[in-house]
């Protein structure tokens, strides 16, 4: 098993110098080659990777129609008015019959993307179950490597994207608003638990005192945390200081506390294991182990072997089996 | 998987006629294809920075108030300043044939005229999708 | 009409009628088609016999021309009283050029003038500001000042004339400089007479040409209706137009269902603020396409009449019967018209301009051919002013009163539409009524998806255009190309600079600051301020800049 990164050609070496001297078109061909699993995607990553640990991640989470976008716009404005150089990921669904997507969350932030401090990148979920994209987290470290204080992921917003932003980004904004009516709303089970800051949106439009009072209610504290709750106005011009002082205030609570550190653990844990396992399923799909599974397989349903026994022999092939450096693989088994 | 291609549509100046400029992103849309669509009221820089950023294949620019002749050569010549002019310009909306070649001239590829079947539209968009890709 | 007796034979008759006559030619004849579809993708039965008119009485459904529900006519007479009004929408390049267009017009016969601006006006900005790059004159004329109206109307009566002027966000403002530049040549605002579009809920909806929320732009509108009554009587001061909509893509009866629906809204408004409704209702009008599909034009108009004379008597309690009729524009469908073969488009206009007539509209615009290139260019918009006067005068449609009423086509297709406007207005009151159903992009997404369902009809060669997609040759069109000239532009920022340096500056300060004051606070009208503003020559972008600052500007939701 190899154990050292594999070598990047001369232009992808030129890209990620370009990159790290604060080059936007060289973050967007990056973000390009690692997104379409290009054969450099692996080497380019791996180069970005150690200049990658700086920049906050910050996740949205919230039903379609909350307002996430212009959220973020204003969001990205109010960092910039504070000096903070800004980046954007905002992720919408492929369409599962055509596989093409409009990804429309830029509209929000049109005037905001000329701001030299500020990188905005839509991306299409292109089949990944959840919120976001497999590419998101990688996008989001290029922007990173490439200097952004802060990276900004909205979710499409649907499904597991909380669970999914709340193991990735360093602190999970989940976005609500108030129903038309007066219906008290019925929290999904989860939400209450991976939130670090709560937004009520739109809360011009209609009488929020329910549902914040709902959510006063039903958050705890974790971790030594008590999730703030803050309003925040439809209106184009709604102020958001008092939510950028939260996301200001959550990161430094994760510094002084040591959670930063613990929850950085607990994710390079989790994703080293999601990449082992995605490789191991590209490999017995793609490779020479192919047939070798089939026949653990047909053992196992032959009760020859036990499930157990046939994952522990499929392993200890995998190890000792030389191979060059593996494209990532893009899909989830 | 093949490569998607990636779509900047894009309305230019402050005409709000965006009937055309929907029907084609559902139409690239349904063709495979990743279309960001900045929405109306986008000056060039807007439209270009987008552009770079979003890393796209292609640009398609709507326009029906007349103001074409200024808007869209600017968009090309801003491509061209910040070293992106390899991404392909194509043009539309209420566009007198006279203006045709001189828009070509300034460097946008083609004009979809009204009445231009979406499935045309869709080819000319595969193909610079292609073109640019591996 | 047919008793049930009646009713049972001619049922009978039709029977035997499909069971003979009708299969044998069929067995011998196919219809060309499954199904045969209205422009709108509304389905037309083979034949419609008195069995389709359902029983209602005649005095329920139709009514008499000029009585209560105002189906076949709001005027006993019609066009035999009084021919539509001939009114060229007309604009381009600088109030000069314009100028010339109108008097163009008005010696080939138009009766009424109609002012299309161009995209900086109409979004409140002044020809020199950063937003109008380019856009100068390209589709409608540049009013930036009070200066720029006097000369857009110079050598005109606006004392007997009638104009109508296509603009909405800024409407107030820009009627403002009308009244203004009357008032300066001694014309009382008592006699002018004419329209501002004004309506910003289908802005928001289809044309998109909107500045602020909805909230104060409603508001704004209700200070013109308040005004209006008051100061300018004979002025309509609304347009509600289901036009635009249309062209975004909406099918007939979503026209019908949400230009009514934002009348009513713009009525309840209107009460709100405490206006008796007989006062400002008898100047509400309307506006509405003229499109491709004969009857089914000719039965939306019936629909809206019935619809909007129903829920003004009804629903809203209007007394005068005035405040009951629905006047209305049309405009020939412009959406319809083609690049290619472009003469043929007279063809298309003559017979959306017959739909119109047929239907009973007060005045009416008829494209020009060369529309899918250029604002028109003299010789096409001649050609199209000339087809008004062909309908009017060698037709022999103008010589009776809703000469196609009764027919079993006709009346049941304008019950259709008719039940169909309820059930769109049962969904958007469930919504949480308009704005709210602007808000959630209800109405919006409903457009764009008969417009994506058109476009794929076309597509797949279910629907023919002739020229696009079938009878295709292969040649170009010569057309004439109108431009704007460099002098225009020069011309019309030379005249801005003179006016920012030789204006009263204390003046003009203060009532800019007289209008933020206005716009501030919600019991004030606007109106008088921006009247001010506009005699201290301020100038548009400068009046809708204080507006932007107190009111905010509109962001619109996303979809496709």
């Amino acid at each position: 098993m190899p154990s050292r990164a594999p070598a990047a050609s001369k232009a992808v070496r030129g890209l990620v110098d370009e990159l790290l001297a604060g080059d936007k078109r060289a973050a967007a061909k990056l973000i390009s080659l690692i997104e379409d699993d290009e054969p450099e995607a692996s080497a380019a990553l791996a180069l970005i990777y150690p200049h990658t640990g700086r920049a906050h991640y910050v996740g949205f989470t919230g039903a379609p129609g909350v307002g996430k976008s212009s959220l973020i716009d204003r969001l990205v404005r109010e960092f910039r008015a504070r000096g903070r150089k800004v980046g954007v990921v905002a992720v919408d669904p492929t369409s599962p019959y055509s596989g093409g997507a409009v990804l429309g969350d830029r509209i929000r932030m049109a005037d905001t993307g000329i701001d030299p401090g500020v990188f905005i990148r839509s991306m299409a979920t292109r089949g990944h179950a959840g919120g976001l994209a497999l590419a998101t987290f990688d996008a989001v470290r290029v922007l990173d490597a490439m200097g952004m204080d802060l990276v900004l992921v909205e979710t499409v917003g649907a499904g597991q994207s909380e669970v999914e932003i709340a193991s990735r980004a360093h602190t999970t904004v989940v976005v609500e608003m108030p129903l038309t009516g007066d219906a008290v709303q019925t929290m999904k089970a989860g939400i209450l638990e991976i939130g670090d800051i709560y937004v009520v949106n739109k809360s011009d439009l209609a009488d929020t005192s329910t549902l914040v009072a709902n959510l006063r209610f039903q958050i705890e504290e974790r971790d030594g945390w008590r999730p703030p709750i803050v309003s925040t106005s439809a209106l184009k011009d709604g102020r958001v200081d008092e939510l950028a002082d939260a996301i200001t205030k959550h990161r430094a609570f994760l510094d002084s506390s040591g959670m930063w550190e613990r929850r950085e653990l607990q994710r390079a844990r989790q994703e080293i294991l999601e990449n082992a396992r995605r490789l191991l399923a590209t490999r017995v799909r793609a490779g020479p182990e192919g047939s070798g599974f089939e026949l653990l397989t047909q053992a196992v349903i032959a009760r020859r072997l036990d499930p157990q026994s046939a994952a522990v022999r499929l392993l200890r092939s995998e190890a000792s089996s030389p191979r060059s450096a593996p494209r990532r693989p893009r899909s989830s088994p | 998987m093949a490569k998607k291609i990636r779509v900047l549509m894009a309305k230019p100046g402050l005409d709000g006629h965006d009937r055309g400029v929907k029907v084609i992103a559902r139409a690239l849309r349904d063709a495979g294809m990743e279309v960001i669509y900045t929405g109306l009221r986008q000056t060039p820089e807007d439209i270009v920075e987008a552009a770079i950023q979003e890393d796209v294949d292609a640009i398609g620019l709507s326009c029906l108030s007349g103001a074409h002749m200024v808007l869209f050569p600017e968009v090309v010549s801003l491509l061209k300043k910040r070293k992106a002019g390899d991404i392909v310009v194509a043009g539309g909306g209420i566009i007198p044939e006279e203006d045709i070649p001189k828009l070509k001239k300034a460097g946008v590829r083609v004009v979809f005229g009204p009445g231009t079947p979406l499935k045309e539209i869709v080819a000319f968009f595969e193909k610079a999708g292609a073109a640019k890709g591996a | 009409m047919a008793d049930s007796d009646d009713l049972q034979e001619i049922e009978a008759r039709l029977r035997k009628w499909e069971a003979t006559t009708l299969k044998e030619a069929l067995k011998a004849l196919p219809e060309r088609r499954k199904e045969f579809l209205t422009t709108s993708s509304r389905p037309v039965r083979r034949l419609y016999t008195p069995l389709d008119l359902r029983g209602k009485p005649p005095s329920e459904r139709l009514g008499q021309p000029g009585e209560f529900p105002f189906t076949r006519g709001i005027h006993p007479t019609m066009y035999r009283g009084r021919l539509w009004t001939m009114r060229m929408f007309a604009g381009y390049g600088s109030a000069d050029d314009t100028n010339r267009r109108f008097k163009y017009l008005i010696s080939h016969g138009e009766t009424g003038l109609s002012v299309a601006f161009d995209m900086p006006t109409l979004y409140g900005y002044d020809t020199d500001a950063p937003e109008a790059k380019g856009e100068f004159g390209t589709c409608g004329v540049a009013v930036s000042s009070l200066d720029d109206m006097q000369i857009l109307f110079r050598d005109i009566d606006v004392g007997e004339i009638s104009t109508s002027m296509t603009i909405n966000a800024p409407a107030d403002v820009t009627w403002a400089m009308y009244l203004g530049m009357a008032e300066s040549r001694g014309v009382p605002l008592t006699k002018l007479r004419g329209t501002i579009q004004n309506d910003i809920l289908k802005e928001y909806e289809a044309q998109k040409e909107w500045i602020f929320p909805p909230e104060p732009s409603m508001r704004l509108v209700v200070d013109t209706f308040e005004f209006g009554v008051k100061q300018v009587p004979q002025w309509n001061t609304i347009s509600i137009s289901g036009y635009h909509i249309r062209e975004a893509g909406a099918t007939a009866g979503q026209e019908l269902a949400f230009t009514l629906a934002n009348g009513m809204e713009y009525v309840r408004w209107g009460i709100d603020r405490g206006l008796k409704v007989d006062s400002f209702a008898p100047r509400l009008s309307f506006f509405f396409n003229a499109h491709n599909d004969l009857f089914e034009e000719i039965a939306k108009y019936r629909a809206a009449r019935r619809i909007w004379a129903r829920e003004m008597r009804d629903t809203f309690g209007a007394k005068n019967a005035r405040s009951w009729l629905l006047r209305t524009h049309a405009q020939t469908a412009g959406v319809s018209l083609t690049a290619q073969q472009p003469e043929v488009n007279i063809v298309r206009t003559t017979i959306q301009a017959l739909a119109a007539v047929l239907g009973g509209a007060q005045s009416l615009h008829t494209n020009s051919y060369d529309e899918a290139y250029q604002v028109p260019n003299e010789k096409a918009v001649r050609i199209a002013l000339r087809t008004q006067q062909i309908l009017a005068h060698e037709s022999g449609i103008a010589n009776t009163v809703d000469p196609l009423g009764g027919s079993y086509y006709l009346e049941d297709l304008t019950d259709e539409l008719e039940e169909e406007a309820y059930r769109y207005f049962d969904r958007i009151q469930e919504l949480g009524g308009v704005i709210a159903s602007i808000r959630k992009g209800f109405i919006q997404q409903e457009i764009a998806n008969s417009a994506y369902r058109y476009q794929r009809e076309i597509e797949d060669k279910e629907r023919i255009i002739v020229g696009v997609n079938d009878f295709v040759v292969d040649e170009q069109p010569e057309v004439e190309p109108l431009r704007v000239s460099a002098a225009s532009l020069r011309g019309q920022l030379d005249r801005l600079k003179r006016i920012r340096a030789n204006r009263d500056r204390k003046k003009w300060q203060r009532s800019l600051d007289g209008l933020r004051k206005a716009c501030e606070d919600e019991d004030a009208n606007t109106m008088p301020h921006i009247l001010d503003a506009v005699r201290s020559r301020a100038t548009l972008g400068e009046i809708c800049d204080v507006m932007r600052e107190a009111f905010g500007v509109w962001e619109e939701p996303l979809l496709y």
